[in-house]
């Protein structure tokens, strides 16, 4: 029963604040020996298997460490691409780390501004007089939660799809971000947010609306 | 309680069968282009999802809420999608939608000889039956205009 991320997102569809309470990092590591049964392939600056699957290796994941050493993009840490040298049998057995890539930034920032234009499709296909956008968006495994104030500001909460309390906790981000980042003189409206007390005041109401959401949901 | 439109979309796009109920508000733009923009929503659905997921999914999207309606998907390993518009009381119409794809589509459409499969539905006796169904479901009233 948890919260896994924090957006917000301003006016013009740009995020301003981003916050990872929990991220799950599910990691295989396996010793492999020639040749690799799985097929990978560059992908973003990124090796990924683009076929195969094993042992909790899945299509989609990417290469994270090779030898226990860190790789950089698409080269290992030595700088050598990760491809040649996966195709050099004289270069194993070789321990790899595969998992589900870690977003950057920046992809951070296109998927909030991504998030943006599908919230005012779904208010635009809408079948209904007077819709809003998406306020909540479910999946197998986790349900994104919505809340745009009247000022067009958009709070994003990621949670596990059990956690009950999300509305309630939209609030009162809402009310943090009004007490901590537009009270404080030195922020600038649509702005990111660095203010420190709004990140204080931020994880523990999320604290608090995971310990209510166990409460709620009993046992 | 109500049902208000159902698409039917192709792993390419095309829509092949659409259908509404109760649709209260049109898009303001024509069918044609409504129907893309249904896809094209989706396809970005599907993809953000799947980048923003913390954990590696198994079914994917399931379903958006807006604070008037809900939108239900169900893909098929083949590509197919249904797409199906309800009001808020409605809370998971997988089923209706696995229903619709095994009992009437498969047996309408597939097992029709004469229906070409990527081309839009036009059996009578799918839209019929599907009709039926849609209107036979427990959270289905026509509501009064």
């Amino acid at each position: 029963m948890v919260i896994f991320s924090v957006y917000v997102v301003n006016k013009a569809g740009g995020l301003i604040y981003q916050y990872d309470n929990y991220v799950p990092r599910a990691e295989a590591e396996k010793t492999f020996s020639y040749p690799l049964d799985l097929v990978l392939k560059h992908h973003d600056e990124k090796v990924i298997v683009s076929f195969g699957q094993r042992d909790g290796i899945r299509v989609g994941h990417a290469v994270l460490s090779i030898n226990g050493a860190d790789v950089l993009g698409k080269n290992t840490a030595e700088g050598k691409d990760i491809l040649e040298y996966l195709k050099d049998s004289s270069n194993y057995p070789v321990s790899i780390r595969f998992g589900r890539a870690r977003l950057s930034s920046n992809e951070k920032l296109m998927l909030a501004s991504m998030f943006h234009s599908l919230f005012a499709i779904g208010s635009q296909l809408s079948p209904d007089v007077g819709s809003s956008g998406i306020e909540m968006l479910e999946t197998d495994v986790f349900k994104l939660h919505c809340f745009q104030t009247l000022t067009g500001i958009k709070f994003i909460v990621l949670a596990d799809p059990r956690q009950s309390g999300i509305d309630a906790l939209l609030r009162k981000i809402y009310e943090n971000y009004s007490d901590f980042a537009l009270k404080n003189p030195f922020y600038s409206l649509e702005m990111p947010i660095r203010c420190e007390l709004f990140d204080q005041n931020l994880k523990g109401s999320l604290e608090i609306a995971e310990k209510a959401g166990n409460f709620g949901a009993g046992s | 309680m109500t049902v208000h439109n159902l698409y039917i979309f192709d792993r390419n796009g095309s829509c092949l069968y659409y259908n509404e109920w109760n649709r209260k508000k049109q898009a303001g733009i024509s069918k044609d282009e409504e129907f893309k923009l249904m896809y094209g929503m989706l396809f970005s659905i599907r993809s953000f999802v799947s980048k923003m997921s913390p954990l590696d999914m198994k079914e994917g999207f399931l379903t958006f809420q807006t604070s008037k309606y809900r939108l239900h998907y169900y893909e098929t390993p083949s590509g197919l999608r249904f797409v199906m518009n309800t009001d808020l009381s409605v809370p998971n119409a997988r089923e209706t939608l696995q229903h619709i794809y095994s009992n009437l589509y498969v047996e309408y459409i597939v097992k029709n000889p004469v229906c070409v499969l990527g081309q839009s539905l036009d059996s009578e006796l799918f839209s019929s039956r599907l009709d039926a169904f849609i209107r036979a479901l427990p959270y289905y009233s026509p509501r009064a205009a």
